[in-house]
């Protein structure tokens, strides 16, 4: 028997996608059943609680969440999102209502012995109720008390060996896309170095030390599977240097329709015969390609590697075999001074052995944004502020005509005085003998 | 909001147990928050902490950043964490009787 009424959440248990109220409702039912006869440390009615303070805000138009909150656990400065609702008496099942993010695996591969252990935890200390996963990767726990938390720790890292994601501003949760594990076009170990990362970099996850909030995500290609470029202030996506690998004969099986262009993504509607030439070589950006009838051929020193033909006949056209990564950096949502993608900064590096040519450039950057950065400044608005120039400088990357989409347009160009013969000290008695006032 | 009686003194504090005014932090304050932030004994350390992270409100109206505490304190944050568990915010702003810590924590 529900709680709190709730005719308008009730709307959404129809149609056909997946329902959270119904989902809820059930998880409500579940814990007041309790078949399993768990000892719940929260509230047994924390999710009709929910609906309820839920479906409010849905009359309202309003949150009912007061602003902030600050929990967490000792040694850590992050990882635990604290919340609490602003209308406690109505709804005290979720007066305390704290977001717990976990650590998830690379690729986010689990098995069903794993997840149910969480869950048991969950079950047990919080409220049921989860978000596979946050935006940022971290499986992510929505719901218990503050005394629940140094508990829920003490399971999490003794019993289940897993650790709490970041928040804060420190370096958030590293994710990647599925990379070499099931993906052809992955261009290094993905899941080797996004966990490589993470441990590498363990202290500046738990305790807070920059100016703000620090990302790294993991492409193994440029097709962005975990849109790194756009949601990542460290971003690093697969390429290759060498030549894409043409299978002719496969080409041709393509050409007479023995294999579906781009897998049969495109096949609940008839776009008529695949013809290469409109479908590929001439949507290539490079214009690059050409096609004479039997042989496909790629002027590779003018490819981008912009991914359309390999994804449009994946059977046919391979990455190359030399392969690493380019490194973009400074990605943001808009606030404050408007929305950034990543800018290229190392084109190609190679990705392997302990990882030494990328932590460079992540430690380079770091030790300048760190001193640099203003408080809450994402390293996207430090280099608008400083200049790209002067993250060329502190990680001694050379400036390099990939740097740029175009040179600038305006000449409010700034010198170097070492660069310009005579320096700055000049003497305007000097000049007045040339030039008379 | 709740209000808290130790030792004669009353502190009026939110949900995260931080002060709702800063001048109402008195040194039985920090007494009082000690156990609760894993404190077992303050020492000269913590004291340099907290001063500085008052001084600096008082003068500039913000919380300083972790760079400019390590910097000033000459203490790494790794020291600060083996001071204060919970860490700069939650356990030194809270006993400095700074304002809670805001934004996307």
């Amino acid at each position: 028997m529900a709680k709190h009424p709730t005719p308008l959440l009730d709307q959404l248990e129809s149609g056909p996608w997946p329902s959270f109220v119904s989902d809820i409702k059930q998880e409500a039912d579940h814990r007041h059943a309790n078949p399993d006869g768990v000892e719940y440390q929260i509230p047994v009615d924390v999710c009709d609680d929910l609906l309820g303070i839920l479906e409010m805000s849905y009359v309202d138009g309003e949150t009912h969440w007061k602003h902030g909150g600050i929990v967490g656990v000792f040694g850590y400065g992050g990882g635990v999102i604290g919340r609490y609702c602003d209308q406690p008496e109505m709804f005290p099942g979720v007066a305390h209502f704290h977001t717990v993010r976990v650590a998830q695996p690379s690729g986010k591969y689990y098995t069903a012995e794993y997840l149910r252990a969480l869950m048991d935890l969950w079950d047990f200390r919080g409220s049921g109720l989860t978000n596979m996963h946050g935006a940022t990767g971290d499986l992510v726990w929505l719901g218990t008390t503050t005394p629940q938390l140094e508990e829920i720790f003490h399971t999490l890292t003794h019993d289940l060996n897993t650790d709490l994601g970041g928040s804060g501003s420190n370096l958030r949760t590293p994710a990647d896309c599925l990379g070499q594990s099931r993906c052809e076009y992955a261009c290094y170990d993905v899941a080797a170095l996004c966990y490589h990362m993470t441990i590498e970099y363990q202290d500046e996850l738990h305790r807070p030390a920059f100016p703000y909030k620090f990302k790294f995500k993991f492409d193994g290609c440029p097709n962005g599977c975990v849109a790194s470029i756009a949601r990542s202030d460290f971003s690093v996506i697969g390429t290759w240097k060498d030549d894409i690998r043409i299978d002719q004969d496969a080409v041709a099986a393509y050409v007479n329709g023995e294999f579906a262009p781009n897998a049969g993504a495109h096949s609940s509607r008839d776009w008529g015969k695949f013809d290469i030439v409109k479908e590929v070589v001439d949507l290539c950006p490079t214009g690059c390609m050409s096609y004479d009838g039997s042989k496909l051929n790629i002027d590779n020193k003018e490819c981008y590697r912009c991914m359309h033909c390999i994804n449009t006949m994946p059977r046919a056209l391979k990455i190359g075999a030399e392969t690493g990564a380019s490194i973009f950096v400074g990605a943001k949502a808009p606030i404050l001074d408007g929305a950034q993608m990543g800018s290229l900064l190392v084109p190609f590096v190679p990705v392997q052995g302990d990882y030494e040519e990328v932590t460079e450039v992540v430690e380079n950057l770091w030790d300048w944004w760190m001193e640099e950065g203003k408080n809450r400044e994402r390293i996207g608005e430090t280099i608008r502020r400083m200049g790209f120039q002067k993250m060329l400088e502190v990680t001694n990357i050379k400036a390099d005509a990939r740097h740029v989409q175009e040179p600038r347009t305006n000449p409010y160009i700034f010198w170097k005085e070492e660069d310009v013969e005579g320096g700055w000290q000049r003497d305007v008695n000097e000049f007045r003998k040339r030039h008379q006032r | 909001m709740a209000t808290v009686e130790f030792k004669g003194k009353s502190f009026e504090i939110d949900e995260d147990g931080f002060l709702q005014r800063f001048e109402d932090w008195s040194p039985e304050w920090v007494e009082y928050v000690q156990e609760s932030e894993g404190i077992k004994e303050m020492s000269d350390e913590h004291q340099k902490v907290l001063d500085f992270l008052q001084d600096y409100y008082k003068k500039n109206g913000i919380a300083p950043m972790v760079r400019i505490l390590s910097k000033v304190t000459g203490f790494k944050l790794k020291h600060i964490y083996e001071l204060f568990p919970s860490g700069p915010g939650k356990g030194a702003c809270k006993m400095a009787g700074l304002p809670k810590p805001t934004g996307c924590v």
